[in-house]
């Protein structure tokens, strides 16, 4: 469903991402791993056209998407949630969902699919006339994940869905992205915590310092010593 | 008057209430009747204060009212602060009175064709100065502003540094927009152009194009990813903006009859609309207006009582006061009367359980 070959992302002469390839197949659950600031959102942000890429190709369902306006590739089936939630801080939980289905096809379901997403949701839908920042934090990542599901995409790219949050709510989170997937939308994630990335995906993807080190199903990974050599160093 | 009665604490920032505005209860019985007696009162000001200062106050508290709710579309509710906005006040300007003393075309539509130029200027500038955010789309909107300001001082076609004077016209005055007896219909005709700026604002406001706005005022990016096209956005609310501040400009140039570059295009006036919605309440309908009420008798009182010292005390004054808003009423003076009335207070009793 999408497929990057050999991206290569920079920011102004500085570049940050290197010969990157990855794929993610209809209906699967892939993780991308890495440490900080190794360029796991920047090749989000490339995915999803917030950023150009320099070289190489990305496509979603065999068409090209790489350096197209976002507002083109969210219409395309693809819906990105940013990290950090970003929430629309002085707007009510409705018109942050309501924005989420911007794109024409989307809007026409606007009703249909905000119950929906509040069915997924109870708290939001209890909630759903209160300023989004008075909202607590995991509350506010079910409202950017809802905000994503509100454009009815086919691929759900979801950037730290667990940052900052307390255990259970993330288990919460955890569940919640299961079930989104079961509904057969598929789901590419950036996670920190190997154990939890992996446990929850088809396949992961280990990116070092802009490069693609690793790649392969959960058990081959954690057996894998290039694992904690990433992760601890020595 | 809109006001918000979102269950949110208490303002915690300085945009707090501007961004608490979105949800609109319907007005209650007391803010129509407040409404009706501001509407009587505006009528009947003119005849009650018969001679030609108070009415001339009046006039520039609407003109300037106009204007600080014209950048308050572009600041306030979609977050781009333009410090080159006196540039479509001098197109608008310069556009009808152009029109009229070369051509003899009625102001008024001079006043169309000022109003196209200035939203297809918006638009020009708007192209690569969006890319910039924050100060540096501010700092690049106040340098095309001066620039704009030197071509004209130098453009010969258009009168150059010595301007448009416009041709006395006697006869037909509605129809040549020059009042020579009484300022009532400049009276008229700028509550009527200040009517219009809140109008188009209410409108936007409660509209798709205000949620749009305001997302990308909050979390471009945000708005970016999920797919709002935002140099879209951002255009039409800068050229929204541009037409209603030539509006401004064309009502200026037929109030005092002459146009020059120094008068119609200074960053003073770009500065001081933007002073008026800041101290007002940006991001609101009515922290503008209110912003233009104050300052402008003020401005004119100071003007008139110090102003013949030599020392610019008028100035002082002025900037004393900002400075006092900014440390006490960083939200504006909409702060205040949201204190004042009463469908605040119950506001506030709600959101003491978050603050």
């Amino acid at each position: 469903m999408l497929r990057i070959t050999d991206l290569e992302v920079s920011y102004g002469d500085f570049q940050v991402i290197w010969g990157v390839s990855l794929e993610v197949g209809a209906g699967e659950v892939v993780s991308l791993m890495g440490p900080n600031g190794c360029g796991k959102s920047t090749i989000f942000n490339t995915i999803s056209g917030l950023l150009k890429s320099k070289a190489g190709t990305i496509e979603l369902d065999g068409q090209r998407i790489d350096n197209l306006p976002s507002h083109e590739i969210v219409g395309l089936g693809l819906a990105h949630v940013l990290e950090r939630r970003r929430v629309f801080p002085y707007l009510s939980v409705r018109q942050n969902l309501w924005l989420g289905a911007y794109n024409p096809k989307a809007k026409a379901h606007r009703d249909e699919t905000i119950e929906q997403v509040f069915d997924r949701f109870p708290r939001l839908r209890e909630r759903q006339d209160q300023l989004a920042h008075t909202l607590s934090g995991g509350e506010q990542q079910m409202l950017a994940l809802g905000r994503g599901l509100m454009s009815r995409p086919r691929l759900l790219l979801i950037d730290e869905p667990f940052l900052g949050l307390a255990p259970g709510v993330a288990k919460e989170m955890m569940d919640m992205i299961a079930s989104v997937n079961a509904t057969g939308v598929a789901v590419l994630f950036i996670e920190q915590n190997v154990q939890v990335a992996l446990s929850m995906s088809n396949r992961g993807y280990i990116l070092e310092s802009g490069r693609m080190v690793l790649t392969g199903k959960p058990e081959e990974l954690l057996n894998s010593g290039e694992v904690k050599r990433i992760f601890l160093g020595g | 008057m809109a006001m918000s009665q979102t269950p949110a604490g208490a303002p915690d920032s300085a945009l707090e209430a501007a961004r608490a505005e979105p949800l609109h209860p319907p007005m209650t019985g007391r803010q129509k009747i407040l409404g009706v007696v501001a509407a009587v009162a505006l009528v009947a000001y003119p005849f009650v204060f018969n001679a030609p200062f108070p009415q001339h106050v009046m006039i520039m508290i609407f003109l300037y009212g106009t204007m600080a709710q014209s950048w308050n579309i572009m600041a306030g509710y979609c977050g781009q602060i333009s410090l080159g906005h006196a540039m479509f006040f001098g197109i608008g300007a310069y556009s009808s009175a152009f029109l009229f003393a070369t051509y003899q075309i009625s102001p008024w539509l001079g006043m169309l064709v000022g109003m196209i130029l200035a939203m297809a200027a918006a638009a020009v500038v708007g192209l690569p100065t969006f890319r910039l955010r924050g100060h540096y789309f501010a700092i690049a909107t106040l340098v095309i502003g001066e620039s704009v300001q030197i071509v004209v001082q130098r453009w010969d076609f258009i009168g150059a540094a010595s301007g448009i004077w416009l041709p006395i016209v006697r006869e037909n005055q509605w129809a040549n927009f020059q009042f020579h007896d009484s300022k009532i219909p400049y009276y008229f005709i700028a509550l009527g152009f200040l009517a219009v700026a809140c109008l188009a604002v209410r409108h936007m406001e409660r509209s798709r194009l205000g949620f749009y706005f305001r997302a990308i005022r909050e979390e471009p990016e945000a708005a970016r990813s999920l797919g709002i096209n935002i140099t879209l956005y951002k255009s039409l609310a800068f050229m929204l903006s541009a037409a209603l501040m030539a509006m401004a400009g064309t009502f200026y140039a037929q109030y005092v009859l002459v146009v020059d570059p120094e008068v119609v295009f200074p960053l003073t006036l770009s500065i001081l609309v933007l002073l008026m919605a800041v101290m007002g309440g940006v991001g609101t309908l009515w922290g503008p207006l209110l912003g233009a009420a104050v300052l402008i008798p003020l401005s004119e009182t100071t003007r008139i009582l110090l102003g013949g010292t030599g020392g610019a005390v008028d100035l002082m004054i002025y900037g004393a006061l900002i400075v006092m808003i900014c440390l006490f009423k960083p939200e504006g003076l909409i702060g205040l009367v949201r204190h004042w009335l009463p469908s605040h207070a119950v506001k506030k009793e709600a959101g003491h359980g978050d603050a």
